[in-house]
């Protein structure tokens, strides 16, 4: 871990300009990825701005139009477990207590679960060519150890999976997030727009720009009908997902969105309205790129929505 | 005292403490944080400064350049080492090669460090960074540039296959006519298993605090047998053997790993030396899978052949592994001439080198990769025969080494007995034979079965005991815990012995001031380190007796020594002064003039997803045979362990090799998968117990590695039998069923 200066913000605009004051600053709430990142010097801060006491940012509430507003800071595990949430947008709840362990939803915040950081094993080992970690060095995963990584949205710079469960639940439920930019300015993201394809820049893996801080997550009016989260691994806890479909079964339609297959959230909206699951795999996966290794997990994305079909619902 | 006669009744038989349930001596300090391990002890080195080695990037090949100049301008830094300027070491080459009686020999347990600029491995030690606090020197460490010229490594064991060699440590047996046997025989199978690299995992990472007073070494680190890390540190360093002092009071886990030492032993006494202060350093978890040793990898021909009647008439088992040149790799063949009956044997290793990292022990080495294969394999055959693969088994029992004859006989042979207990407690004969029929909701569900033996090892061990003042006794050994319950069976063994209850022992292990010990290793630990306070015990018990003026046959009990008709308690004895006795319990050729292992059946329900083929273990049920269970929970923690490590060597635990690279590409926890409690349901364990009196006066055997043995096949054989897929590629992962999982629309 490389040597940083640490500063304490209360507030929202505080926060992004004192990440944006200074090159090489990154904001730190759980801390839960960074810091385990910082010890290997996959990420090297140079300056540290804990948001953790920002005022407001902790709390679930309603919004106007009949949704809701999720601080940034608030964490997984009360994110999982509000009444709110689970009655209405249990598929949430299900992705959310299907990642990581309890100790770690203890301190994860759900600003912070949409930034992690992808788990491929190059990425993970300043001695491999990586162009997320260093642009320009190669891509050791392509020929490598491939197994859990990505299969669609992979460009020939990049192959690696975005690991959140979280996301995954997000994106099916149509999320935005808000953000301040250091001058004050606020914009919300559709969550659709907010992580991005690695293309020939796999370092960059959101739109957020320099400083620009998450504020909340805003989830729209409750969709209603069935929701479920599957998540294929090889243990029962701890892993990351191999794949996992989320799906609500309501009454404006079914939606599906996939983890484990992509460098993002994978939805194919123009895919759900098909009455069959192999239509639907077939547009999911219309431009698959698998690997010898991760070939496999085309086969489970098929299983997974041929027994959303026929069972109604995968868990 | 030597141990070269079966063993008669003796004190150990009054099973008033020894055998009982006894929970550990250490648990309180352990839950309480009051246990030190090696990185913990603060006392001893408030100076200490701290150690972070640099790994090497590339798996074979030479340093070029080596810049340490930012490195050693970095704050808080005092020393910065490298080939450059790394004191000379000493290797095993170094020392003349031992002769077949040396107990000890030079250089066995050497691990020199930055000796060159030769790469021999991904994650070998290419600088160590020491400063005045850990976070300093790590930061300082990833300053260190290290320019490399590849080299041409061999990291392939299938590539190798094909040029292997015998393996010289494997101990080949041709019995018989194994080929005729083979191609007359009406029942056969041929069929080849591969199992990968598997880390030892263990939860403290190795660890080293190195202190010098003058030319005196003492070592604080986490190490299996003491002297095995005196012997080798000394060696390395070229300094005498009985100037170098090690504590290894609590481990935290080794599975093997801890049986070697490693850069933080050599180079934090290295640089303490240089730096005339304290230093520690401890190994990172991502170093650990490429900088210490791990289970080799293997592939394994099994040919097993039978009559219709299932009795074995060819048993062939060839095993192809890889290593360091000079190492062993995993001897997979071994058990296999020991476990079945059969008149016609091919036993066979081939080894090929490997520039991999240096592979080592762990847990059940051989027998954890062997049964892996020959278990799966039996079950093909049952399968071949139609016949139920518990009775398979059991009509292949044999109670003598069938590479020797008859006049080897096992010691203590209970295999049959723990396959039908097992059988009849988990419920086997509710199986279904024909695979993929039995159904829960979404989960195909099959039963599994097999069978496991691990060779029985006995150490010379020694131990002090001391019959205090007021009466209580301090047991004293050079033996390790690494978490198995060596304090609390040795403290039981001199409170049986001594008639005391347990709370009148006081127990020290781990310093190799203490008398030496057999350590822990090979599952010889707990039955010869208990023999050791025995002998030790004897001859304390002979000594009090004399002081109170006893003669003949003694008994003690509830405090007190009798015979005679008289009666004398210990606290009177010992208020004279206290009485200490020290002994070595040594062997004769027991083990040669008989077959000495512990048994297992494992029985196991599994379920497979129908859509995901995720797998999961429902239940498991295994029976053990270790002679006397010295102490039915840390004797049952054991099981459970081994249990839980081998259904991840059956379903998760593969180091992955990158062979573009040489290393292993999974260097964590989280891409390392082990098994977590989710994947762990009830586990039952049984003992079917018995007395060995050939194995030692303790009538126990070991216990620590047969509970993983054979395991891991059990899983995969009830894999089978929930969906009718074989996989004959450790681990069975979803991934290899998917495509044989019923067609879904």
């Amino acid at each position: 871990m490389r040597a940083f200066t640490y500063e304490r913000v209360t507030t929202a605009q505080a926060a992004a300009q004192a990440v944006a004051a200074q090159p090489g600053a990154k904001f730190i709430a759980g801390g839960t990825n960074l810091l385990d990142l910082a010890k290997l010097e996959i990420e090297t801060p140079t300056h540290l701005v804990d948001v953790n006491r920002v005022a407001g940012l902790d709390r679930i509430v309603p919004t106007p139009d009949g949704g809701l507003r999720i601080g940034a800071l608030v964490r997984n595990t009360d994110l999982a477990a509000d009444h709110r949430v689970r009655t209405d947008y249990a598929v949430l709840t299900r992705a959310l207590l299907a990642g990581a362990s309890g100790q770690l939803r203890n301190k994860a915040t759900t600003a912070g679960n949409l930034l992690q950081r992808t788990r491929c094993v190059y990425f993970y080992d300043t001695s491999k060519p990586c162009n997320k970690r260093k642009p320009g060095s190669g891509c050791a995963a392509r020929g490598g150890y491939s197994r859990g990584l990505a299969v669609v949205g992979v460009s020939d710079q990049c192959i690696a999976q975005h690991p959140s469960d979280m996301a995954v639940a997000m994106r099916l439920l149509d999320a935005k997030v808000e953000t301040v930019m250091p001058d004050g300015a606020t914009r919300a993201i559709p969550i659709t727009d907010f992580h991005t394809l690695p293309g020939k820049t796999p370092w960059i893996e959101t739109v957020l720009r320099p400083g620009e801080f998450i504020t909340a997550v805003t989830l729209p009016r409750p969709l209603g009908g069935v929701h479920s989260y599957a998540k294929v691994r090889d243990r029962a806890s701890y892993a990351f997902a191999l794949v996992s479909l989320a799906a609500v079964d309501g009454p404006g339609g079914r939606r599906f969105a996939f983890g484990g297959i992509a460098p993002k959230p994978w939805r194919v909206e123009a895919a759900e309205p098909m009455g069959s699951a192999g239509a639907v795999a077939d547009h999911v996966l219309a431009e698959a790129a698998p690997t010898a290794d991760n070939r496999y997990k085309l086969t489970l994305v098929r299983r997974l929505l041929a027994d959303h079909f026929e069972t109604g619902a995968a868990a | 005292m030597k141990f070269d006669q079966p063993a008669g009744a003796n004190p150990i038989d009054r099973g008033t403490v020894i055998g009982k349930p006894q929970v550990r001596v250490d648990g309180p300090l352990k839950v309480s944080g009051l246990a030190p391990y090696a990185y913990e002890y603060h006392d001893p080195a408030p100076n200490a400064a701290y150690g972070v080695m640099v790994t090497a990037g590339i798996g074979k090949g030479r340093i070029d350049t080596i810049d340490t100049v930012d490195a050693e301008r970095a704050p808080g830094v005092l020393l910065v080492l490298t080939h450059k300027n790394a004191p000379k070491m000493y290797g095993k080459a170094d020392f003349p090669k031992p002769g077949p009686t040396d107990k000890d020999p030079k250089g066995a347990h050497a691990a020199p460090q930055l000796q060159g600029a030769e790469i021999k491995q991904f994650g070998q030690a290419v600088a160590f960074v020491v400063a005045e606090t850990f976070e300093q020197a790590t930061a300082a460490a990833a300053m260190a540039r290290v320019g490399y010229s590849n080299g041409k490594g061999r990291f392939s064991l299938a590539a190798g296959k094909a040029s292997a060699q015998p393996d010289p440590k494997g101990k080949d047996a041709h019995v018989g006519d194994f080929a005729t046997a083979f191609a007359t025989a009406p029942i056969k199978v041929d069929t080849t298993y591969s199992t990968p690299n598997h880390a030892q995992s263990m939860m403290e990472p190795h660890a080293t605090l190195a202190i010098w007073s003058g030319d005196q070494l003492t070592l604080y680190t986490a190490h299996q047998v003491i002297h095995w890390s005196t012997q080798g540190t000394a060696d390395t360093l070229g300094i005498p053997r009985e100037k170098v002092r090690s504590i290894s009071a609590y481990v935290g886990g080794g599975f093997g790993s801890k049986l070697e030492i490693y850069g933080d032993s050599i180079l934090s006494a290295a640089a303490a030396r240089q730096l005339g202060r304290p230093v520690k350093c401890a190994i990172t978890r991502p170093q650990t899978y490429n900088h210490t040793t791990h289970r080799p990898p293997t592939i394994q021909q099994l040919r097993l052949a039978a009559g219709r009647d299932g009795r074995l008439t060819a048993v062939g088992h060839l095993t192809w592994t890889g290593d360091q040149e000079g190492e062993r790799g995993e001897l997979a063949s071994d058990q296999s001439r020991l476990m079945y009956a059969g008149a016609n044997r091919l036993i066979e290793t081939r080894f090929t080198p490997l520039d991999l990292p240096k592979g080592g022990s762990m847990r059940a080495p051989g027998e954890a990769a062997g049964l892996l294969a020959l278990e799966c394999a039996m079950d093909e055959l049952a399968v071949e025969l139609g016949m139920d693969p518990v009775e398979l088994r059991i009509v292949n029992d044999v109670q003598y080494d069938p590479t020797v004859g008859p006049s080897r006989p096992f010691s203590d042979r209970k295999m049959v007995e723990c396959l039908r207990q097992g059988a009849e407690a988990f419920g086997w004969s509710r199986r279904h034979p024909t695979p993929a029929t039995l159904r829960d909701g979404r989960w195909l569900v099959g039963y599994g079965m097999s069978a496991g033996i691990r060779n029985n090892i006995v150490m010379p061990s020694g131990t002090r005991v001391t019959l205090r003042r007021d009466g209580t006794v301090l047991v004293e050994t050079a033996m390790t815990d690494i978490g198995t319950g060596s304090y609390t069976i040795n403290a039981q063994t001199a409170a049986e012995m001594l008639g005391l209850p347990l709370d009148k022992v006081t127990i020290r292990l781990g310093d190799s001031l203490l008398p030496k010990a057999a350590g822990s290793g090979g599952s010889w630990g707990a039955n010869s380190s208990t023999a050791g306070t025995y002998a030790a015990c004897m001859m304390l018990r002979a000594a009090i007796a004399e002081r109170a003026g006893l003669s003949g046959d003694t008994l003690f009990a509830d405090g007190h020594v009798s015979a005679g008709g008289k009666s004398v308690a210990l606290r009177h004895v010992a208020a004279a002064g206290p009485l200490t006795a020290e002994d070595t319990m040594s062997y004769g050729d027991l083990t040669k003039q008989f077959a000495q292992a512990s048994f297992a059946a494992h029985f196991c329900e599994i379920g497979v997803d129908r859509v995901t083929a995720e797998i999961r273990v429902r239940r498991m049920t295994s029976a053990y045979s270790a002679g006397r269970i010295l102490n039915p929970i840390t004797a049952r923690s054991q099981c459970l362990g081994g249990m839980t490590m081998g259904i991840g060597a059956a379903l998760m635990e593969e180091l992955v090799v990158d062979e573009r690279f040489g290393y292993f590409a999974n260097h964590d926890l989280a891409e390392y998968q082990v098994p977590v409690h989710a994947d762990i349901p009830a586990l039952e364990v049984l003992f079917v117990e018995s007395l060995d009196d050939k194995s030692s006066p303790m009538k126990a055997r070991g216990i620590g590695e047969v509970g993983i043995c054979g395991v891991g096949a059990a899983v995969a054989n009830a894999v089978y039998n929930a969906c009718g897929v074989r996989v004959r590629d450790f681990p069975v992962q979803l991934d290899k069923l998917l495509d044989h999982m019923p067609v879904m629309a």
